[in-house]
């Protein structure tokens, strides 16, 4: 099979489907947010996606490579976002590119660099652990599991990686919450999912559809 | 859906727009940034710059308190959603005078990601900008760093403020917020949710009838859910809780502050600060001053919350120090 090769359209696909995937998903999104924070987890990511488009073409035709045009992305998702998420989506996105710029097209291993940068700085900005009820919970096992299924084909490997994020954010259901508006509830968390988590693997999830669309899938 | 606006998505900027036509005397918008409120009454004096901020949904919290003497600028978040850093860094260059800023919001994991990395920008610059973070919510947490900051930022943005007027240096400013910061201590009760205007949908189910004690301005959960008590019942209750973290005791003097938090009406306010002044008095705690009214809201959530602040004579000249915004006029 030819090497996966994502180039500047296969990110601004991305970015418009996780806008679309953000309005479909908006109410279940506050629902979650509801039980366990103050309810604007899916409107504040739709206000975020819905600037994001507004200025998807100009972005699109002005940044100079892929690198600059997810740092764009998230530029616009940390000034509208707010809250948790504006700084932990945004700096996903203004870090992702870090170790390819310059480039117009990038290969599924230098995605997979992309998505750690990513995941290090929500590590960095946010400084949550495993086991404290946020989206680290899906971030930290599913990057790993896409780092180490190296035996895997890359859209089974991307497949694995998005499974385990989802497995994740299940698993955040019985943890006491330990970070964000959530920690307030204590025991009260219990049994509720962290709305972050199930936003991080949905998000990740589109980027495996796109890649599915580039092989024919 | 009981409110009266226009597109959900729009509330925020409609807000800002009716606000500052209503009070140009006192505050207007940052021409480059919508969402920083600057007071039009520059001090002639350089001073500390004192910036508030934090989600919208508060209101008067946080820009009715932009004006003379008090808050310098408010940065503004969406609803219930802290703000961005470039508003929060936009705010610094907008008003140091040369002798550092300081951020003061309530104890959010939002608000200080968001105010950390507007301070990165502004030390970038070579401004000084330190943070206090209000923790006044009792229930909140048993852990003082981990408390939520409610009706209490008040008082510890008026001693901030009140420090900076009377010429106080970044780090006297500093000083000074987090000794009234531990000294504050509040405690909340809702009887309903706010209602969420994107959505026009309520943030969390409660029956009418029923209320929870130690409820946060976000509805995060407190004590336990039921039904309505007596008012007085509940006062009791509340300031057991306060008195006890507070470690009161007769001959204390306190500043009071009943706080409505939207959708409560004035004569309920009353009637709980009546029984606040009956249980104060009982235990010789002398009520130095008081305030009863909408000072910190959640939209139109009906609750209200009681705040005592323990007093020495520092933290009253800085509470005293004259002020004038739309929402707090100290003379």
């Amino acid at each position: 099979m030819a090497e996966l090769i994502l180039n500047r359209q296969f990110f601004v696909n991305v970015i418009k489907d996780m806008a679309e995937l953000v309005e479909k998903e908006k109410d279940h999104l506050t629902k979650l947010d509801s039980d366990i924070g103050d309810g604007d987890h899916g409107v504040n990511l739709s206000i975020g996606f819905r600037e994001t488009m507004k200025q998807l073409e100009l972005i699109t035709s002005q940044a100079p490579d892929i690198s600059s045009f997810l740092k764009k992305v998230g530029m616009i998702l940390l000034g509208k976002v707010g809250g948790s998420s504006g700084p932990l989506y945004g700096g996903f996105f203004i870090k992702a590119g870090a170790d390819v710029q310059g480039k117009d097209e990038v290969t599924f291993e230098e995605l997979i660099g992309m998505i750690e940068n990513g995941v290090n700085s929500i590590l960095q900005r946010g400084k949550a652990q495993v086991g404290d009820k946020t989206m680290v919970d899906a971030f930290v096992p599913g990057l790993k599991v896409l780092k180490d299924s190296t035996d895997l084909k890359p859209i089974e490997r991307f497949a694995a990686f998005v499974e385990q994020m989802k497995k994740g954010a299940e698993s955040t259901i019985p943890l006491v919450a330990k970070k964000g508006r959530a920690m307030r509830l204590g025991e009260r968390s219990v049994g509720h999912k962290d709305p972050g988590a199930e936003s991080s693997w949905m998000l990740m999830e589109v980027i495996l559809n796109n890649l599915k669309k580039i092989v024919g899938e | 859906m009981r409110r009266l606006i226009n597109n959900g998505y729009d509330v925020v900027e409609e807000m800002l727009e009716g606000y500052t036509k209503a009070h140009p005397d006192y505050a207007k918008l940052l021409e480059n940034d919508n969402r920083v409120v600057v007071s039009t009454r520059k001090s002639s004096e350089p001073k500390v710059g004192i910036i508030i901020g934090g989600g919208s949904g508060h209101e008067p919290l946080f820009l009715g308190y932009v004006g003379e003497n008090f808050a310098d600028a408010a940065v503004v978040g969406n609803v219930n959603t802290s703000p961005s850093p470039e508003p929060c860094y936009n705010a610094v260059k907008a008003v140091d005078q040369g002798k550092g800023c300081v951020y003061l919001y309530g104890n959010y994991a939002g608000d200080v990601m968001n105010f950390d990395m507007g301070a990165e920008m502004a030390a970038e610059d070579g401004i000084r900008v330190e943070s206090i973070q209000v923790k006044d919510d009792v229930y909140s947490s048993e852990n003082f760093d981990d408390r939520r900051g409610v009706a209490g930022d008040l008082f510890v943005f008026k001693a901030a403020a009140g420090a900076a007027t009377l010429g106080a240096d970044i780090d006297e400013v500093v000083r000074a917020a987090e000794k009234v910061n531990r000294m504050t201590y509040s405690m909340g009760v809702a009887l309903s949710s706010s209602t969420l205007p994107a959505t026009g949908e309520p943030i969390f189910e409660i029956e009418d009838g029923d209320m929870e004690i130690g409820m946060g301005i976000h509805g995060e959960p407190g004590v336990r859910r039921s039904k309505i008590q007596p008012a007085d019942k509940v006062v009791d209750e509340l300031l057991s809780y306060i008195l006890e973290e507070g470690k009161f005791t007769s001959g204390n003097e306190v500043y009071v502050l009943v706080n409505g938090l939207g959708g409560l009406p004035l004569m309920d306010q009353y009637i709980m600060f009546r029984r606040v002044e009956q249980v104060l008095s009982e235990k010789g705690i002398k009520i130095y001053k008081s305030l009863v009214g909408n000072y910190a809201t959640s939209m139109d959530m009906i609750g209200g919350s009681i705040t005592l602040v323990k007093l020495d004579d520092e933290i009253k000249k800085l509470l005293d120090v004259p002020c004038d915004t739309p929402y707090l006029k100290i003379k």
